[in-house]
């Protein structure tokens, strides 16, 4: 399906003279734009060039250089690689950019994340608030020359562990110790959290008053403590009776910038890291991380590693998917029946993973050219067991439980989440994109790994309402199973790591965007080197994250038990989400 | 007919009511035992498991996998009179492979010339901080640093294992890990094999 694009030959610079310039530092790729053009080309890029779908924003700080730098990957949704373009601006505050949601409403959230973590001003954002930091919070931590409270050095490893290594306790370390004391004058009964103002004055306000009668519109929050949101999230939300009229997401109580600790860890140290970002699917987020470093530093990764990514990824995508629909139940108040059903085929296919990784959840499984080892004896067999014999029928048995349901469908048909077009305007990928008509899979618009080796369909619905969601995920459980049956049939046998085990890789100079079709939508990571050991900058781009940036346009107008089902379906992860 | 689909649901799960007691009763007139029991454990986790699924920890536990790994330890040969012989030579590659910087080294001087001596003096693995990625077993060119399988180690102080703690036989090593430790003793039989042919041929 991956159709031929004319990127090859595509010359951002001649169609826009004076405006756009290659990137000709080695090892980098792409167009840069000037600042005050951006919004006027990113236009033409979208409507002319066809590159209607806008995944990855974010910044890069160049302090040697006194640059700052925002970079943009577009993709169109027909297929084909990736469209980077940047805009450069010097280091000095304030660092101002303008904002491309005018185009790509999708950058909103990828925006302020820009703002929050580095300290670019995106002028004309709608919104332009913090958003993983605190309202409040003092400086912006993803910057070269910020340090945070555990700071010991640059870059791991760290000089006081060998060879005269001195253990410390980690709180010893921190200036907040073990952090339990407050201000002298603290008093939790008068304090007043910081930035809620902002965050309440974001929200739409009352306008109308219809029929005379003087009604009130309520602020309730629902989070971060709250069993339907997944996690540690919150959101804000405006109601007029039980119909919600505006809403916003609070997020971040999971943070641990994710980024900043990858940019101290060595390249091959973030590889456990990873595991902690959608620790459903450690294997997807391995997967896509050595896909970005694999193309950095161009190597070519053996036969049957790719094989055994392969298989692995899509076990990942079943157990998952499997998991969603049994939560989605507890979403709709039908409690934990299929849920527990689920998780005992999760549970056989986590065996798997700790058989062949040593560990059921954070895997930590693949390395830069292979994987750690060769799957041990008789793994295979009991994967050929599951997808041939057990997980056919058990998809089936859910399906015979939950799709003809009466009251489940009441609940699900006709409840939209969101149609195509506005799908694509807000960088959706994954299942709710597809499920509202767009067949956009990363495994065969841009096919990585051996995925183009493999006969499958990209599962697709129409409707795009909740019973779209669920289907859909039903559809790709099947079709993961059939790329799995053909995946264990065909993997052929050879080493699956070339060369002896080096701990400290060699990354070249230069930039690389790799991508993955996690279970959750496009799972991409921006990597940046300059030659050294870490990284210079290492960015996650989180499908949970960008997918929930619509949020609020797919709850305006629904009740509150619905965006609670809605929410379930866009399947948010906070290890992701938060980072 | 509406009310068809949640019957056609229901179904599922009264057969799912059914099997396990039929499970059950199967297993007890097979005259096996299906609980407290390795056998039983085994076929909860197999392909055709059916009925109960649970595994009522602690009393019966889960077949760890070889591969399974927890919180690194040490290994050493038990030399001819007793003493410890640590494979370690603390050349520091698991403190600078870690990930969470968890590993702490002091490596022997020797007191005469001041000159480094291929052992730890002192050794520390902050457990606590430890997040099993198995790293330092991984590139530890000594085979002297494994992951363990003893995934118990909650206490009410802080884990922070030193040299004592971390230390164990490489028959330990043997019992938890038989395919892999056989592997290496061949690899490490080849190579000392291949040094003395040098030597000889010198």
């Amino acid at each position: 399906m991956a159709t031929p694009t004319p990127t090859a030959t595509l010359d951002l610079a001649a169609c826009f003279p004076g405006a756009v310039s290659a990137d000709a530092r080695p090892g980098y790729k792409g167009w840069i734009i000037e600042k005050d053009k951006l919004v006027e080309v990113a236009t033409a890029i979208r409507d002319e060039l066809g590159y209607d779908h806008l995944t990855a924003v974010t910044g890069v700080d160049y302090l040697p250089e006194g640059k700052m730098e925002v970079v943009y990957n577009a993709f169109k949704t027909t297929g084909g690689p990736v469209l980077t373009f940047k805009v450069q601006v010097p280091r000095i505050d304030p660092v101002e950019v303008p904002s491309v949601t005018s185009v790509w409403p999708g950058a909103e959230f990828q925006e302020r994340e820009a703002w929050d973590l580095m300290g670019i001003k995106f002028t004309n954002h709608p919104d332009l608030r913090r958003i993983l930091m605190w309202e409040g919070f003092e400086g912006h931590p993803l910057r070269k020359d910020w340090k945070e409270a555990f700071y010991e050095e640059d870059a791991k490893p760290f000089k006081s562990r060998w060879p005269e290594g001195r253990h410390v306790m980690a709180e010893e370390r921190s200036p907040f110790k073990d952090n339990i004391t407050f201000p002298k004058d603290f008093d939790p009964e008068k304090w007043v959290p910081e930035g809620e103002e902002a965050l309440y004055g974001a929200l739409a306000k009352y306008q109308t008053e219809e029929d005379g009668l003087k009604t009130d519109h309520i602020v309730i929050n629902m989070g971060p403590q709250h069993p339907s949101t997944h996690g540690v999230f919150r959101v804000a939300l405006t109601v007029d009776g039980e119909t919600i009229v505006s809403l916003k997401p609070v997020m971040g109580y999971l943070h641990r910038n994710h980024d900043k600790i990858g940019e101290r860890n060595t390249f091959l140290q973030n590889m456990p890291f990873t595991d902690r970002l959608d620790y459903f699917n450690s294997m997807s987020n391995n997967f896509g991380y050595a896909v970005a470093v694999e193309k950095l530093m161009n190597i070519q990764v053996s036969e049957r590693a790719e094989y055994i990514r392969v298989i692995m990824a899509e076990l990942s995508r079943i157990q998952n998917h499997l998991v969603f629909i049994g939560m989605l139940g507890n979403d709709l108040g039908m409690m934990y029946t299929p849920a527990l059903y689920a998780f005992e085929e999760r549970e056989l296919v986590l065996d798997i993973f700790e058989a062949a990784s040593g560990s059921r959840m954070m895997c930590n499984y693949f390395r830069f050219g292979g994987v750690v080892r060769d799957l041990p004896e008789g793994v295979l067999q009991k994967i050929n067991d599951l997808v041939f014999e057990r997980l056919p029928g058990k998809v089936d048995e859910l399906d015979r439980m939950l799709t003809e349901n009466e009251v489940f469908i009441s609940r699900m048909k006709g409840v939209k989440v969101i149609d195509a077009e506005n799908a694509i305007r807000y960088s959706i990928t994954g299942p709710v994109l597809r499920a509202a008509g767009v067949p956009y899979d990363i495994r065969r618009a841009d096919p990585y790994s051996v995925y183009d080796r493999f006969d499958f369909d990209v599962a697709v619905r129409q409707n795009g309402d909740l019973m779209d969601n669920y289907l859909i995920r039903l559809d790709e459980v099947r079709q993961s199973l059939r790329i799995l049956q053909q995946a264990v049939k065909q993997i052929p046998a050879g080493p699956v790591m070339p060369g002896k085990p080096q701990y400290q890789v060699r990354v070249p100079a230069g930039e690389s965007y790799g991508r993955v079709e996690s279970p959750k939508g496009e799972l991409g990571y921006y990597v940046v080197s300059n030659g050294k050991p870490n990284p210079w900058r290492y960015h996650v781009r989180p499908p949970s994250f960008v997918n929930i940036t619509a949020l609020e346009q797919m709850c305006i107008g629904v009740k509150i038990a619905d965006f609670i089902a809605i929410l379930g379906v866009i399947d948010i992860v906070l290890g992701e989400l938060d980072r | 007919m509406y009310g068809k689909g949640i019957f056609k649901g229901l179904s599922v799960t009264l057969n799912r009511f059914w099997t396990t007691y039929t499970e059950d009763i199967r297993w007890l007139f097979s005259g096996k035992k299906r609980y407290f029991n390795e056998d039983g454990v085994k076929a909860r986790a197999g392909k055709d498991t059916k009925g109960i699924f649970t595994v009522q920890y602690p009393e019966e536990r889960l077949i760890i996998p070889e591969e399974f790994r927890y919180v690194p330890f040490l290994v050493y040969d038990e030399g001819a009179d007793g003493r410890k012989e640590v494979r370690c030579t603390s050349c520091g590659i698991c403190s600078k492979v870690c990930p969470p910087q968890c590993i702490w080294i002091v490596r022997t001087n020797d007191p005469n010339t001041g000159r480094p001596v291929p052992q730890p003096a002192e050794f520390y693995i902050d457990a606590d901080i430890c997040m099993n990625c198995g790293f330092c077993a991984e590139y530890c060119p000594f085979d002297a640093i494994k992951m363990d399988h003893d995934f118990e180690i909650a206490s009410y102080d802080r884990n922070v294992f030193n040299l004592d703690k971390l230390l164990k036989p490489a028959a330990y090593y043997e019992s938890i890990r038989p395919l892999n430790a056989a592997r290496e003793n061949e690899a490490r039989k080849a190579k000392e094999a291949a040094k003395a042919a040098k030597a000889e041929a010198a």
